[in-house]
């Protein structure tokens, strides 16, 4: 029974989702939509082109009969694979489990619950088992020596009663949040939109970082949904995570517990960033910040 | 139009992590202190409809959990919205296999009969599974939109904005239809009136139980292995300094160290 993967492209995740199926054993079918399957098949063993453009019902449909027959059907944790993978179980018969970030050969899947206050190890129960999973958390899988073979399908067009009419990039570069190596992020306690413009956005130019925040900062309309990190927004994984104002509530902390590196800037000693930061310091960061530009602009 | 908006109850997850404690038999987190609360993303997809209401439409609110799940849709009718309906389930615990949830929620709607629009959070505070909305679907056998934040009506057409990683695509939709909502800076939810919580409580309240519904108790979608509280703590080394000045110059040293290092 082979293990099937499901990518929207070609990115650290895809390269961590095939680590992930590659050490589940069998054989490994990589379902590639979009662009990315030259890339996929250097590290998988058969490499389905589903040419399509994205649409929830449209890929659903394709995906089925695809998937037939898989023991395990692995997923990153973007919006598509998440917005797919109970469905794909449901009409496949079998169980899904999500944001996982570890899987081991039972499929047994480990993931945070209660807000990233506990873990629970979930037990497919049955075939497949569908999983996505944060995926750039996992080591990518050893490369081919040559290339498996792609086959290119194109799905018939279905008659959807949903249609995606238009689409809107606002990303503030080219690069994901989820890949980025070093982010800024600022919480709550910057106080409005200018402290993420004047302060923080200057710092993340000269750390080369991308920028990130809590929750309550973009609930509070200050920067954009894009921006959110935590249980409920991005997964981040970077070297360097410095936290500017962020209070370090359990599902913030959730967001970034894969992050190699925490740094803090926070008035409050006893805030629970604290806890879980290599190092920081206890101080308001309007005066921190500035500071701190003018010592790395120097260091340069 | 006639909306229909799933909402669950959850243990606050505000509640903090040094009094957060887990009953190891039965794989739950303990009540403890902790108060119950409405699951945030189910007001956010309540506020989402509460905005969006068409002229003529009606918005139920509908819950499957214990029995004081009944205060979610108090503060829900509080909230406008028209009319709840309560599945009451024997366990005390919430349940937490999102496919015997998605079925009593499914049985619910043909039982209430007839929605253009079943709006669900995209997630619950508790065991997060991120399920729901998309079983129940299945379910029912309607397309599902995940992650929406808005809804507009363009020439009698129900437009659906939902969030991706990089910005957002617009849907237009036929109904009915399956919705999952997200949080955004417009849907944060309304704090009701005082007067409209104390009329809340004359509303009346629809209630029925699973077994009513004719969906068995089912364990068969998946187990919790194990649930543990993870102990991961790292000692935090504050800058040292006697001045800011040399405390923020230690801070911009060791950033500077770890990224040279990447």
């Amino acid at each position: 029974m082979s293990i099937v993967t499901i990518h929207f492209g070609f990115d650290r995740a895809a390269e961590g989702l095939l680590g992930a199926a590659r050490r589940l054993g069998d054989e490994l079918h990589a379902v590639v939509i979009g662009d990315g399957a030259h890339d996929v098949a250097r590290y998988a063993d058969r490499v389905t082109a589903l040419a399509m453009d994205y649409h929830p019902e449209a890929c659903l449909g394709a995906l089925v009969p695809l998937c037939a027959g898989a023991r395990a059907i692995l997923l990153a944790n973007d919006t598509y694979s998440q917005e797919l993978a109970p469905r794909l179980a449901y009409r496949l018969g079998g169980s899904a489990v999500g944001d996982g970030v570890a899987i081991d050969e039972q499929l047994r899947v480990t993931r945070q619950v209660y807000g990233g206050k506990a873990q629970a190890v979930i037990a497919l129960k049955r075939t497949p088992g569908v999983a996505w999973l944060r995926a750039r958390s996992f080591a990518p899988a050893p490369m081919r020596d040559t290339s498996a073979e792609i086959t290119t399908v194109t799905p018939p067009n279905i008659e959807a009663k949903t249609r995606i009419i238009e689409r809107r990039k606002e990303t503030q570069t080219e690069a994901k949040l989820e890949d980025a190596r070093v982010i800024v992020s600022g919480g709550r306690g910057i106080g409005g939109p200018e402290g993420f413009a004047n302060e923080l956005q200057p710092l993340a130019q000269l750390l080369g970082a991308q920028m990130a925040a809590s929750r309550a900062a973009c609930d509070a309309g200050w920067v954009p949904p894009t921006w959110q990190v935590g249980q409920t927004g991005k997964k981040v994984a970077p070297d360097l995570y410095l936290a500017i104002a962020i209070t370090g509530a359990s599902q913030h902390m959730a967001g970034i517990s894969e992050a190699k590196n925490i740094a803090a800037i926070n008035i409050d000693p006893d805030a629970p960033i604290f806890r879980h930061a290599r190092f920081g310091i206890v101080e308001d960061y309007r005066k921190v910040v500035p500071l701190l530009r003018e010592k790395l602009a120097n260091m340069k | 139009m006639n909306i229909l908006v799933c909402m669950k109850q959850v243990l606050d997850p505000e509640v903090p992590a040094r009094d957060f404690r887990i009953d190891a038999a039965r794989k739950e987190a303990e009540r403890g202190s902790a108060s119950l609360v409405t699951n945030i993303f189910c007001e956010n997809a309540l506020e989402t409809a509460l905005q969006f209401r068409p002229e003529g439409s009606r918005i139920t609110v509908l819950s499957y959990g214990a029995a004081s799940a009944e205060e979610t849709l108090r503060k829900a009718l509080a909230m406008k919205a028209d009319a709840a309906a309560l599945v009451v389930r024997e366990d005390d615990a919430p349940p937490s296999d999102p496919l015997h949830a998605a079925r009593v929620l499914a049985a619910s709607v043909r039982s209430l009969g007839g929605f253009d629009l079943i709006l669900t959070g995209r997630e619950a505070g508790d065991w997060g599974a991120g399920q729901t909305g998309a079983l129940l679907a299945e379910e029912l056998g309607l397309p599902c939109i995940a992650f929406a934040d808005s809804l507009s009506l363009d020439g009698g057409k129900l437009r659906i904005r939902r969030q991706t990683e990089s910005g957002w695509e617009l849907f237009e939709a036929e109904t009915p239809v399956v919705v999952t909502i997200t949080n955004d800076e417009h849907n944060v939810p309304r704090i009701p009136k005082v007067r409209d919580v104390i009329l809340a409580h004359r509303q009346p309240l629809t209630q029925f139980t699973a077994v009513e519904l004719g969906v068995p108790e089912m364990n068969d979608y998946y187990e919790v292995a194990e649930l543990f509280i993870p102990k991961k703590e790292s000692r935090c080394e504050l800058v040292a300094g006697d001045t800011l000045e040399q405390k923020v110059d230690q801070l911009a040293r060791k950033l500077v160290e770890v990224t040279a290092s990447l």
